[in-house]
């Protein structure tokens, strides 16, 4: 089986609100797939559905092997979920949760401790503290150990990573790829861009549509508009000056600098000479490639 | 299963608030009932037309007058009287008593006494006849021992078995049926809700668990709680009030046991429709307390409702427990004797099992 | 340069536990100052503290002029506050919102329908105002929210973590409202996961284990820490130090 996830053409409307609008994607098994896009774009939505937690209006969807609508039983046995909101028992101890977990999917801790051995160390001082006096990242760990429990073929994280602080993300996406290592297929999704470049594939989501699919390099790559970064001592009028420009198609803060993405037969040149018209000093321009963050900007703007 | 148990029993035993609730607020109601809300009148202004005046009327009147619930206030001489003494206010009630009075009861005819109540006030009005009927079938009885024929009184008597015509008697089957309806669909229902509320609920539908499962894992610990309620419930009203065990105890329990489930299905059926705590607490209120007291001839008797509300509160499971629970506790009843009863339970206990399970959704709902 | 916040040797205890660890630190008015720090290394507990929810254990705090120990209901009525989590309420609609926060501040009738008129301009929210709150998009329920923060024209806003989730380009448009008040003259006191938003700041703060581990301008930061970006030197401090022993 080569895909592990197969979804054609996937609708999902609230009301009158589109959820989802026909979304076809082919999920390689043992890869990371990530699903990049921000609040609302739809990404819980095509959680619930592959998790057979809800119906799609339209299309189908297979996981592993499973139809999501017709064979959601044996789905269940084979799939982990980390839903988006921190779901878990917060009077319970972090061990009474994992032994609660292991219980429903009718295993325990200690046949599939291998799996969640690297994790479970990290929280494991705390075993005996309450889930809802832990802090946000040790909350995800163990949630993610929960999800982990009855040794899924596929996991699904919905925004795993949302306002965890970024140590604990950083530590959150090395245990995903030593997950990887044990031939489980995972999904996650996240509205922090960074995150793509950790995915093997992703799938940038806006507004219920996929903007684009494929690996996070070939996305940069596949961008050709020139983009350059800017920076001056004064933000707020460099901002101002360089938003009021002819040639300018796109401007905005980026960390420290300015990104510029000059209109067509534009480039540094004539930046710099809009510059040095306005008196600027100590102008620092330098051409780079894009980012993830910079490709779904422009492809949200489109 | 078991792990669910086990996790449903530590969550509650964690949560001292509900725990306080879920034992203390049966404890402080019995109390408050059997104490407080003692509904027992005592010296109540009556007034008597003898219209015989012969040695039994006599003896009669003097029973009534004697008895600390009423004050004899005036006697009267005609029917005239009775108008203007009930218009004056104070009297509560009169009693005439017909003409031949001891011949008719001597001859075993049945002797009709008339008692006429002020019905402004129709709780009181209901209690000061109850109270005049039992003294009627008092003075029977102590007659029954110097005559040969049987003597018969009428009105009917209804309270036949509470003699001492305490009210806490009538209120303790009243209250145990109530928080054993409140406590096990109140706190069934929030806890699903409550999983819902947290997106657990998520969690446990994604897994192979099975609906049953959850359901059941749910209320068997309330059932075991509930039912350590009710025992607490019981042994209160023996030792404090002195409540009567004329039945088998077991019949009560296994009874009270059928109840608890009915209201445990319930409670999984309000937390099928409520998608939040708050919204399960609210229905369970509304939906099962205020009928369950107004409706079940816990205070209001059914006899006194309206024709409709008669037939609503045939639908009211509450209704029938007090009927099973008072048979039992007061009358001695056996199975047989309440075995209509508890049918109606059983059949209502596997509507709403059914009800419940074909509602429980396997996805989540989509608002 | 007028001070905004004062804090000299803050020290919050819970029981043994210190959540705060002797703070020090000035925010001059109209600077976005920026508070980082893991999860539970104690910025949530300091911001409490400052809005005047929370009393210090010791220490001297100051905001706007006034003493957290004695004056938190004066501070609260000089302060906007903002937070990811809650901000807005779900059920009710924009105008009824924009009257609620405005009738709390006391604000007369005639000057909220003037605030509301304004803010549906500014925020481009026409389409949207008979919608719940719950169904507006997040970044513009995020916009929204923060002008509601400043509708009694407080001369400090806090900012809990308002851009978490939000799309790309609606989280630089929230920054540009960020900008023009602190323009105004407003402080800005901001905490985010964000990294690229802390180079944003004027000046950021790195809490570790309930203490400061890094102050300064951005470009200070990256120059004193030898660092490519703000992210590099936030992992640096972190890391190592188990950030959980609360």
């Amino acid at each position: 089986m080569n895909n592990a996830i197969i979804i054609q053409s996937l609708s999902k409307s609230y009301g009158d609100v589109e959820a989802l609008k026909n979304i076809s994607i082919d999920i390689k098994t043992g890869e990371i797939f990530g699903f990049i896009g921000s609040d609302g774009a739809g990404k819980t939505t095509l959680f619930r559905i592959l998790t057979s937690l809800m119906i799609p209006d339209h299309g189908t969807a297979e996981v592993i092997g499973f139809d999501v609508v017709k064979d959601y039983k044996e789905l269940r046995k084979n799939l982990g979920y980390m839903p988006g909101q921190f779901s878990l028992y917060q009077d319970l101890t972090v061990k009474e949760n994992l032994n609660f977990f292991a219980g429903i999917f009718k295993t325990s801790i200690a046949e599939n401790y291998h799996l969640i051995e690297d994790i479970y160390k990290q929280i494991e001082p705390f075993k005996n503290r309450r889930a809802g006096k832990l802090s946000g990242g040790m909350k995800q760990k163990l949630a993610l150990s929960c999800a982990l429990i009855h040794k899924p073929k596929v996991l699904f994280l919905d925004e795993p990573t949302t306002g965890v602080d970024v140590v604990s993300r950083a530590e959150f996406w090395e245990i995903l790829k030593s997950l990887k290592q044990q031939g489980i297929t995972i999904v996650v999704s996240t509205p922090y861009m960074d995150e793509a470049a950790l995915c093997d594939r992703v799938a940038l989501i806006q507004k219920g549509a996929i903007l684009t699919i494929d690996t996070p390099e070939n996305i940069v790559s596949n961008f050709h508009e020139p983009i350059y970064a800017v920076k001056a001592e004064n933000r707020h009028k460099l901002f101002e000056d360089i938003s009021k420009f002819e040639a300018t198609k796109s401007a905005y803060w980026f960390g420290e600098n300015m990104h510029w993405i000059p209109k067509e037969n534009f480039d540094e040149k004539s930046l710099e000479n809009y510059f040095n018209m306005l008196n600027y000093n100590n102008i620092y321009i330098q051409k780079i490639s894009a980012s993830i963050e910079d490709v779904f900007m422009e492809l949200m703007i489109k | 299963m078991k792990g669910f148990i086990i996790k449903e029993f530590l969550q509650i035993f964690r949560d001292y608030r509900s725990m306080a609730i879920l034992f203390g607020i049966p404890i402080a109601q019995i109390m408050l009932f059997g104490f407080a809300l003692n509904m027992d009148l005592n010296n109540a202004h009556i007034a008597i037309l003898d219209r015989a005046k012969d040695a039994y009327s006599i003896e009669f009147s003097n029973k009534i007058a004697s008895s600390k619930y009423f004050i004899l206030d005036q006697n009267i001489q005609s029917e005239k009287g009775i108008e203007a003494s009930f218009r004056k206010g104070k009297i509560k009630e009169v009693i005439i008593i017909p003409k031949d009075f001891t011949k008719k009861l001597m001859n075993g005819e049945g002797a009709d006494i008339q008692v006429i109540a002020d019905a402004s006030d129709p709780n009181t009005a209901s209690i000061l006849v109850n109270y005049t009927r039992a003294i009627a079938t008092d003075f029977q009885q102590s007659m029954q021992q110097n005559l040969k024929e049987i003597p018969i009184i009428i009105p009917q008597i209804r309270y036949r078995y509470n003699e001492s015509l305490k009210s806490v008697y009538m209120f303790v089957p009243g209250i145990f049926t109530i928080i054993l309806m409140l406590v096990s669909a109140m706190m069934t229902s929030i806890s699903i809700a409550r999983e819902k509320e947290l997106g657990t609920m998520e969690i446990l539908l994604v897994s192979p668990i099975k609906p049953v499962q959850i359901i059941m894992g749910k209320v068997l610990p309330y059932v075991m709680l509930s039912f350590i309620n009710a025992t607490v419930i019981l042994v209160l009203s023996y030792f404090v009030f002195g409540m009567p065990f004329n039945g088998s105890i077991t019949l009560l329990l296994t009874e009270g046991l059928l109840f608890i489930v009915m209201s445990l299905a319930l409670g999984i059926f309000i937390s099928t429709v409520s998608n939040s705590q708050q919204t399960a607490m609210l229905l369970s209120m509304f939906a099962l307390l205020l009928p369950t007291i107004l409706l079940s001839g816990f205070i209001f008797p059914i006899e006194n409702m309206p024709v409709i509300l008669q037939w609503i509160s045939n639908i009211m499971p509450s209704k029938w427990f007090i009927i099973i629970v008072k048979d039992i506790m007061l009358k001695g009843a056996n199975f047989m004797d309440v075995w209509k009863e508890t049918l109606i339970i059983i059949s209502m206990t596997l509507f709403f099992i059914v009800l419940s399970i074909k509602k429980f959704n396997i996805r989540l709902s989509e608002n | 340069m007028e001070t905004a916040v004062r804090v000299v040797n803050l020290v919050k205890k819970f029981g043994n536990f210190v959540a705060n660890d002797n703070l020090n630190f000035e925010v001059s008015k109209g600077e976005v100052f920026g508070f980082l720090g893991a999860n539970g290394a104690g910025k949530t507990t300091a911001i409490k503290i400052l809005c005047g929810l929370s009393k210090p254990t010791s220490g001297t705090v100051q905001v706007a002029g006034f003493d957290a120990y004695h004056q938190s209901e004066k501070i609260k009525q000089n302060i906007g506050y903002m937070s990811q989590k809650f901000s807005l309420y779900d059920d009710l609609t924009i105008k009824e919102n924009i009257r609620f926060y405005g009738g709390i501040y006391g604000l007369s009738s005639k000057f909220i329908k003037q605030k509301t008129d304004e803010y549906i301009t500014q925020l481009q929210l026409e389409q949207y105002q008979k919608r719940f709150v719950k169904d507006l998009p997040l970044g513009i329920k995020q916009k929204l929210a923060f002008s509601v923060a400043n509708i009694h024209n407080p001369s400090i806003i806090f900012l809990d973590e308002p851009t978490s989730g939000v799309d790309p380009i609606t989280r630089r448009q929230f920054w540009d409202l960020i900008y023009a008040e602190a323009h105004k003259g407003k402080t800005i006191f901001v905490s985010t996961h964000y990294m690229d938003e802390a180079e944003y700041c004027d000046r950021i703060t790195i809490m570790v284990d309930g203490k400061i581990a890094a102050l300064g301008t951005p470009n200070n930061l990256k120059r004193d820490y030898k660092a490519n970006n703000i992210s590099e030197i936030f992992l640096l401090l972190a890391r190592g130090i188990k950030s959980e022993n609360h």
